[in-house]
C-alpha cells in the first residue's frame, strides 16, 4: 500500500463514507472529545497565539535553510557512526531499505508508527522480500491484523473502528476470547507484540523531528513501542520526510509542546524518545547499526513554490480533528493516507491532480483548520490555491462549470447586464416558483433543490425599493417645502 | 454619518427584507444611507471556485462603485470579508492594490459597524421569542467579528437566547460547495438543523445570507416549524 488507498472514484468513496454509521459515530465522537482536549491544552499555556507564531517561525526558518540543516544533520549522524541515505524517490528509499534487509537476511521486522513509510509503501516491498513486518503502534497493529485496512487518520490510524469492531477483528484473526474493554484489548496486543520485539532482526521507525545540531532523531508516542523497536533489534532504520528537522533541542521543545497539545490535548505524551546514533560501548542497549533514510518523494518540488507552507506541517492532525467535512465522510473517502485538510492540500502535490483533483473542493473554506494549525499553515488558502491551479493552469474544471463562471464574469462585471439579469430573474424563475420558494430548480439550480428549498426572487428587488423610497422622500420633501 | 450600503447580490435579489431592515436600523441610529447603483456581486462565488480571472472584473467594479464612500456597511459577514480580501488578491497591482486597501479600511459588517463604529450596544429593539444564533465561519474566523452580534442580541428586549450546540461548526454552505459536494453538504446542514432543533428555539438568527439560505432551505424542505431571520430583521423589530 502506498499513499493512494482504494481504487474507486471519489463520489463513490464519499457515498460509502456517508453510509457507514459506525465510522461516523466513531469519528464525530472522537472529534468532539479531542476538540475539547486540544483547546483546553492550548488555553492552559495562556499565550497560545505566541506559541503558534513561534512554531511558525521555526518551521519557516528551517524550510528557508533546509539545505544547511540537512547537511548538518547528515554530517553529525555520520560522525556518530550512522549511515545516511538521501532518497529522491520512494523507489530509491524502498530499494535502499530492501538492500539492508537482504544484507541482514532479515526475517522479522518490527515497526513503530510512521506515515512516511506508508507514503512510500515500504511494508509491501519488505513483505515481497519475504520478511514478516509487524506494526507495533496499537492502531496500526489493529489495521494490519484486519487484512491491512488502510489508516483513516494520521495520528489515530484506526479512528474509524469502534472497540466492538476491534474485538471482532482480534477474535477472528488472533483467537482473542475476552471482552471489548480497551484495557483487555490493549493487553492482548501487548502480549502478542512482546515476543516479536525480542526476535526481530530490524526495527524501523519514522521520525517526529530530527535534531540537526546533534544528529538525533526523536519519537513521540504514548505506548512506548518506539522504545522497544529501537532498543532491541540489532539494526535500526529511521525513515523521515526531508522537512522534519529542527536546528537544536531548544526548537524541538517548542514543536513537541505544540504537537502533543494539538494532537491529543496532552502537555506531553507518555514517551518522548531521543536517539542519537548507534549503540556506543557504554550503552546498555540500542542498535549496533543505524540508518537514516531521508525521503524527498516530491517535497523539493513543493519547496520554493506557492505551496511551501504545507511543509511546515508537524503532522498533529488538529486540522483533521476540527474539519466538518472529514467529520461526515471519514478518512478513507479522501483516497489517500493523508486525509482531512492537510491531506486535501498535500495529496495532490505528492500524488498529482489526476488522482486527487476533487480533494481541494472537499472543503467549505470555513477556516476551522487554519484556526487550529499550531504552525499557522493557511490551509484554507492553500485549498483555494489548488482550485485556482486546477481551473487556470491545469484546465481540469468541468466545461459546464467553466461556461457558468465565464457568464458570471461577464454578468457580474457589467452593472447594466447585472441589473437586467436580476430584474428578469423573477419572470424567468416563475414557472418553477411555488409561493415563496423553488422546490425543483432548473439547470445548475437542481443540485441545490435536490437537498433544500431555494428562495423565490423578490417581486421587488432591494435596489428598486430603495430608489422608489428615495423618490417618495424627495417628493415629500418638495411637498413640505411648498407648504412652508 | 454617511454610510454606503453594500447589500450583496443575495440581499438585492432574494432577501430584500434584510436590506430594508438594515437601512431602517442604520437610519434610526442617525446614519445617512446611500446605495451605489453600480454595485454588483463581490465576486466570491467565482473566486472561491478557482475562477480568479473571471472574478477580478466584478471586484474592480465594486471598488469603483464604492470609491466615493466614507463607510461601507454590509449585512453579510462573508461578503464583507471578501471586500477585505481584495487587497490580497490584487497584491502588487500598482493600480488596484491601493484601491483595495482603501476599500478594506472602510468596510464593516453590519453588527461590527453598529458596535465598533457607532459605539451602540443597544439599538432599542423588541423581539418576543426563543432564539438561537448561528455564527458564520467567514464572519467569525476570517473577518474576526465574534462578539458584536451577541452584544446587540443580548440587549434586545424580550428575546430569549439559547446557545447552539456545535455553534462553531460550518453549516455546509461554502458557496459552490453546496452544489458541487451536495451529498456532503446535506450531511453537514442536517447536523446543523438537528442542533437547532435541540435548542427548541422558534427562530434561528444569523448574520450571513448564504448560511441562512442553506439552513433555512433545509429547514423548509424538512417542514420544520423553525423560522429563519437575519439579525438585521431582529434589530429592526420594535
Amino acid at each position: 500500500m502506498a499513499m493512494k488507498i482504494g481504487s474507486n472514484e471519489f463520489n463513490e468513496r464519499v457515498g460509502q463514507g456517508i453510509d457507514d454509521a459506525f465510522m461516523r459515530g466513531a469519528v464525530s465522537g472522537a472529534q468532539d472529545s479531542m476538540g475539547v482536549r486540544r483547546s483546553n491544552a492550548a488555553e492552559e499555556l495562556g499565550n497560545w497565539e505566541d506559541w503558534r507564531s513561534h512554531g511558525e517561525e521555526i518551521r519557516q526558518h528551517v524550510l528557508e535553510h533546509l539545505d544547511y540543516y540537512l547537511e548538518q544533520l547528515s554530517k553529525n549522524v555520520a560522525e556518530l557512526g550512522g549511515h545516511v541515505f538521501f532518497a529522491e524517490t520512494k523507489e530509491e528509499a524502498n530499494e535502499y531499505i530492501r538492500g539492508i534487509a537482504q544484507k541482514k537476511q532479515a526475517k522479522k521486522i518490527v515497526k513503530a508508527k510512521s506515515m512516511v513509510t506508508e507514503e512510500i509503501g515500504l511494508n509491501a516491498v519488505l513483505e515481497e522480500e519475504g520478511c514478516k513486518v509487524i506494526e507495533t503502534d496499537l492502531g496500526e497493529y489493529i489495521l494490519q491484523v484486519d487484512d491491512h485496512d488502510p489508516p483513516s487518520h494520521i495520528v489515530v490510524p484506526a479512528l474509524h473502528k469502534n472497540k466492538e469492531q476491534i474485538r471482532d477483528v482480534f477474535k477472528e484473526k488472533l483467537g482473542y476470547k475476552k471482552t471489548s474493554k480497551p484495557e483487555e484489548l490493549a493487553l492482548h496486543a501487548r502480549e502478542m507484540l512482546r515476543e516479536e520485539y525480542m526476535t526481530a532482526d530490524i526495527g524501523i521507525t519514522g521520525c517526529n523531528f530530527a535534531v540537526a545540531e546533534s544528529g538525533s532523531i526523536s519519537l513521540v508516542t504514548n505506548e512506548g513501542n518506539a522504545d522497544l523497536v529501537t532498543a532491541l533489534p540489532k539494526t535500526q532504520i529511521t525513515v523521515m520526510g526531508m522537512e522534519r528537522i529542527v536546528p537544536t533541542f531548544e526548537e524541538m521543545e517548542v514543536l513537541v509542546s505544540l504537537l502533543t497539545r494539538s494532537a491529543v490535548g496532552q502537555k506531553l505524551t507518555s514517551y518522548i524518545s531521543v536517539l542519537t546514533g548507534p549503540r556506543e560501548a557504554q550503552d546498555a542497549d540500542g542498535p549496533e547499526e543505524f540508518h537514516l533514510v531521508i525521503v524527498d518523494n516530491g517535497r523539493s518540488d513543493i519547496l520554493g513554490g506557492e505551496f511551501q507552507s504545507i511543509l511546515q506541517c508537524i503532522r498533529c492532525a488538529a486540522c483533521i480533528n476540527v474539519c466538518p467535512v472529514y467529520r461526515h465522510i471519514g478518512g478513507h473517502s479522501y483516497g489517500s493516507i493523508y486525509s482531512g485538510p492537510i491531506g486535501a492540500v498535500l495529496s495532490p502535490l505528492l500524488g498529482g491532480y489526476d488522482e486527487y483533483k476533487e480533494l481541494p473542493y472537499a472543503s467549505t473554506l470555513c477556516g476551522a483548520c487554519t484556526e487550529v494549525c499550531p504552525v499557522k499553515i493557511p490551509l484554507h488558502d492553500l485549498l483555494h490555491k489548488h482550485r485556482e491551479v486546477i481551473v487556470e493552469k491545469e484546465g481540469k474544471a468541468p466545461i459546464s462549470e467553466k461556461l457558468l463562471m465565464k457568464s458570471f464574469g461577464i454578468g457580474a462585471a457589467s452593472p447594466m447586464l447585472y441589473k437586467f439579469g436580476t430584474k428578469f430573474a423573477p419572470t424567468a424563475l416563475n414557472p418553477y416558483t411555488n409561493g415563496e420558494s423553488i422546490s425543483k430548480g432548473p439547470g445548475p439550480m437542481k443540485a441545490w433543490t435536490d437537498i433544500r428549498e431555494f428562495p423565490a426572487p423578490n417581486k421587488e428587488r432591494f435596489r428598486d425599493w430603495f430608489k422608489n423610497r428615495k423618490k417618495e422622500e424627495n417628493a415629500h420633501g418638495r411637498d413640505d417645502s411648498e407648504s412652508r | 454619518m454617511k454610510v454606503s450600503l453594500f447589500v450583496t447580490c443575495l440581499g438585492d435579489l432574494f432577501q430584500s427584507d434584510v436590506g430594508k431592515a438594515t437601512v431602517e436600523v442604520l437610519e434610526r441610529l442617525g446614519c445617512d444611507i446611500d446605495f451605489p447603483e453600480s454595485q454588483v456581486c463581490c465576486g466570491q462565488p467565482a473566486y472561491n471556485s478557482g475562477y480568479v480571472k473571471e472574478s477580478k472584473e466584478a471586484m474592480k467594479r465594486m471598488m469603483k462603485a464604492f470609491d466615493h464612500s466614507e463607510y461601507v456597511v454590509c449585512p453579510s459577514g462573508s461578503c464583507a470579508y471578501m471586500f477585505h480580501e481584495y487587497q490580497h488578491i490584487f497584491k502588487s497591482d500598482p493600480v488596484w492594490e491601493p484601491k483595495a486597501k482603501k476599500l478594506a479600511e472602510k468596510t464593516y459588517e453590519l453588527t461590527e459597524f453598529i458596535v465598533d463604529v457607532l459605539k451602540v450596544d443597544d439599538v432599542g429593539a423588541k423581539f418576543e421569542g426563543n432564539v438561537t444564533y448561528h455564527t458564520s465561519c467567514h464572519m467569525t474566523r476570517l473577518l474576526g467579528v465574534k462578539s458584536a452580534p451577541m452584544t446587540l442580541l443580548s440587549n434586545v428586549e424580550g428575546l430569549k437566547y439559547t446557545e447552539l450546540p456545535g455553534k462553531e461548526q460550518c453549516c455546509g454552505f461554502g458557496g459552490t460547495f453546496s452544489v458541487k459536494m451536495g451529498p456532503i453538504s446535506e450531511q453537514m446542514v442536517d447536523e446543523k438543523v438537528q442542533h437547532v432543533e435541540e435548542t427548541e428555539a422558534e427562530y434561528l438568527i444569523g448574520a450571513d445570507s448564504g448560511c441562512l439560505m442553506n439552513i433555512g432551505g433545509r429547514i423548509n424542505r424538512k417542514g420544520k416549524p423553525i423560522k429563519v431571520l437575519h439579525i438585521a430583521e431582529v434589530l429592526n423589530s420594535r
